[in-house]
């Protein structure tokens, strides 16, 4: 299968040194068909979740994924672990086509990436006890690791900060902070390279949160495991992203490195996500000036014309109706897609 | 928008002491819950007041008590599984002695709440629309439909809802999250509520509809002059809106006072956690984030002395087994900025300045 299909000129000058990238996505594109219901099955619109989605990600580094819920970045995630299935694109992992793998391959190829979820209440089998739901990837994998799996299951417990005491208690006897440290271990078992964590801190509480953020931290440094980190809390993502895109409505607004992006963000909707963070400082709070954007996401079954941001954009004009932005590169491996960019401090 | 208040008050006012209880007082506040487990001492011992006009933010994790409180202010909770004590002084009412009757005609009327989760607080069996109109019509049998729709219109474009004459016939699953949450606004809002209590409003939503929420919930505070609490786990939405802040953990106010006071001179080690342990958007980024250890406690289970000895690491300070003993008391600095720590005032200053403040 061929490797270079419609990647653009432009997303792989992102990487010039250190050779191929551990994941390239090129046009990603994943839509949910739609049938009308009507008293015969017709097919309506698609619902673009994903429309056309570029991005790199280097060995050990972490990638942010920022965008308002229901702009695609979940769905990225999963497509790009093939969980779902691309309508179009390509998704290599290591230089190799992986976009349309399937059976014993795609099996193999877990081994290298893996998730952590969101609810860590849903995302673990409440009959079966933690020890086996960590040991669940060597058994799948029918993987014998090196001194049995117990004793490995409980290693792996001890370094995620579990009790290993605690390998035969059920998900129930754990908070939502401990499961989510299970969630983890289950996901680093087979030490894989890649590891896409969607909104693993967003359901625990403050003082648990960052105690999370420093073990997947922690963890990265040890295995030099690369991370997709989808979130909505921008200062989270600022803290652990080497990295950030932007999304809306499925398509990459803005892409930059961190601290390009939070200080020198270029893209209406940037300045508008970043402007829209409370502060906890009341008096910098009152003071900042917010850039409210009007109504609700429109529908990704009917996207607007044109820039898809265009119906809540401050500055959009006739132009942004009529053509969709090229995605440009506005400095050296900053990449915007708006008609109008412009420097602003938000922060 | 119609503006002419109906008068709420039928009736007994209730038994004014005469006392200055302020707009709203709540005095010693303890709901426990007997299950078999044990005693749930959900809230124990929570007092504070605010003028109309005012906003108190009331902050914690999950689990200190903060939902249980502000439901205690509704009376929603069933007197025979609840074991409530202490007072509630609503306008010179005392919201703990009075009959279910009369709770029913404040609710939704003088007071009312915006819950977390619009989807599950709306029916999903009946129009937005009819569920505003029935909320008015409770409190005002004497409004007719019609003119009880023309305001749950007039209330949806308030709350800033497009087109709300097609939207009032609409179902809450045909609404956007932001939408529904605005809906729920402009039903506690419909019969101009003097106190509005509002959990947990935006922990829904994405920051841009969070900022356009609470824009709108400070736009209507100036209009009717309401008083309201706040309750979040979020630090950024309680600075910006609140005037007053109040630290639960484990069912006790462990920090109280002005906003400014909590956010630049906190003076309780969990406040201490909490403000130096999240990564901020306004500070340079840390290299390494500073969590508070240990888990939040069990309501069941609180543990013995000080609610966060177990995770304080300023227990040193203080000599002996105080901490894991006694119950520290809220403490008042003299500037009405109160603490419940066993590190003695003066201490607590100089770790604050030359540990926290830096790391602020």
């Amino acid at each position: 299968m061929s490797t270079e299909t419609t990647s653009s000129p432009a997303s792989k000058s992102v990487a010039p040194d250190q050779g191929a990238p551990l994941l390239r996505i090129t046009d990603l594109k994943k839509h949910f068909p739609q049938f009308k219901q009507t008293l015969v099955k017709r097919p309506d619109n698609p619902v673009r979740a994903v429309d056309g989605v570029s991005f790199e990600l280097r060995r050990g580094q972490t990638l942010g994924l920022v965008g308002e819920s229901g702009c695609g970045k979940s769905t990225v995630g999963r497509t790009l672990l093939r969980l779902l299935e691309p309508t179009s694109g390509t998704i290599e992992f290591e230089g190799k086509d992986i976009t349309h793998i399937g059976g014993t391959e795609l099996r193999i190829l877990r081994r290298e990436m893996q998730m952590v979820f969101q609810d860590p209440y849903g995302s673990l089998n409440p009959r079966q006890t933690i020890g086996s739901i960590i040991a669940a990837p060597f058994d799948i994998q029918k993987i014998k690791p090196e001194g049995g799996t117990r004793k490995t299951v409980q290693e792996l417990m001890q370094r995620v900060g579990l009790n290993p005491e605690h390998y035969n208690r059920y998900p129930h006897e754990f908070s939502g902070g401990q499961r989510q440290r299970i969630g983890v271990a289950r996901a680093i078992a087979l030490r894989p390279k890649l590891v896409v964590c969607d909104e693993p801190v967003s359901a625990l509480d403050v003082s648990i949160q960052a105690q999370v953020v420093n073990l997947l931290e922690d963890i990265q440094s040890e295995m030099q495991m690369a991370y997709v980190f989808i979130a909505h809390d921008l200062s989270v993502v600022r803290h652990i992203s080497d990295r950030v895109v932007v999304m809306y409505l499925g398509k990459i607004m803005e892409e930059a490195d961190r601290d390009e992006l939070y200080e020198r963000p270029r893209h209406p909707y940037t300045h508008a996500l970043l402007s829209a963070v409370p502060v906890p400082d009341p008096e910098k709070g009152h003071k900042k000036e917010r850039i409210l954007l009007k109504g609700d996401l429109p529908s990704p079954q009917n996207p607007p014309s044109g820039c898809v941001f265009r119906t809540r954009c401050p500055k959009a004009v006739e132009k942004c109706a009529a053509e969709a932005p090229e995605r440009t590169e506005i400095s050296p491996n900053h990449f915007v897609a708006c008609h109008f960019p412009e420097e602003r401090v938000v922060l | 928008m119609e503006q002419t208040k109906l008068d709420t008050r039928k009736g007994d006012p209730g038994k004014n002491t005469g006392a200055d209880t302020g707009f709203l007082d709540v005095r010693d506040l303890k709901v426990h819950f007997p299950t078999d487990d044990g005693l749930v001492r959900a809230v124990d011992g929570i007092s504070f007041r605010i003028e109309r006009g005012e906003t108190i933010g009331i902050v914690g994790e999950s689990g200190s008590g903060k939902s249980v409180t502000s439901q205690a202010i509704l009376g929603l909770h069933r007197r025979s599984r609840a074991q409530s004590s202490g007072q509630i002084w609503l306008d010179g009412e005392d919201l703990m002695t009075v009959d279910d009757e009369r709770l029913r005609e404040l609710r939704g009327n003088k007071m009312a709440m915006i819950f977390q989760d619009p989807l599950s607080a709306m029916h999903p069996y009946y129009t937005v629309g009819a569920q505003i109109v029935e909320a008015i019509r409770v409190h005002h049998p004497d409004t007719s439909k019609d003119a009880a729709k023309k305001r749950a219109i007039d209330l949806l474009g308030l709350v800033g809802i497009p087109s709300p004459a097609r939207r009032v016939d609409q179902y809450p699953h045909e609404f956007s999250g932001g939408m529904r949450q605005r809906a729920m606004i402009a039903m506690a809002l419909s019969n101009d509520p003097a106190l509005l209590i509002a959990d947990e409003p935006t922990t829904a939503l994405d920051v841009t509809v969070q900022a356009q929420i609470l824009d709108l919930m400070r736009k209507l505070q100036s209009e009717f002059d309401s008083a309201i609490i706040m309750i979040t786990h979020d630090l950024g939405v309680v600075a910006e809106m609140a005037d007053e802040i109040l630290v639960m953990y484990g069912g006790k106010a462990v920090e109280h006072g002005a906003v400014d006071n909590v956010f630049y001179e906190p003076q309780h080690p969990y406040a201490w956690g909490l403000l130096t342990s999240m990564p901020r958007l306004d500070r340079a980024r840390m290299d390494r984030l500073n969590p508070v250890p240990g888990n939040p406690p069990s309501l069941i289970n609180i543990p013995p002395g000080c609610a966060f000895h177990p995770r304080c690491t300023y227990q040193s300070e203080v000599p002996g087994d105080v901490c894991r003993t006694v119950v520290p008391d809220l403490l008042d600095d003299g500037t009405s900025h109160l603490t419940r720590c066993h590190i003695p005032t003066a201490r607590r200053e100089e770790i604050f300045l030359s540990d926290i403040k830096p790391r602020l």
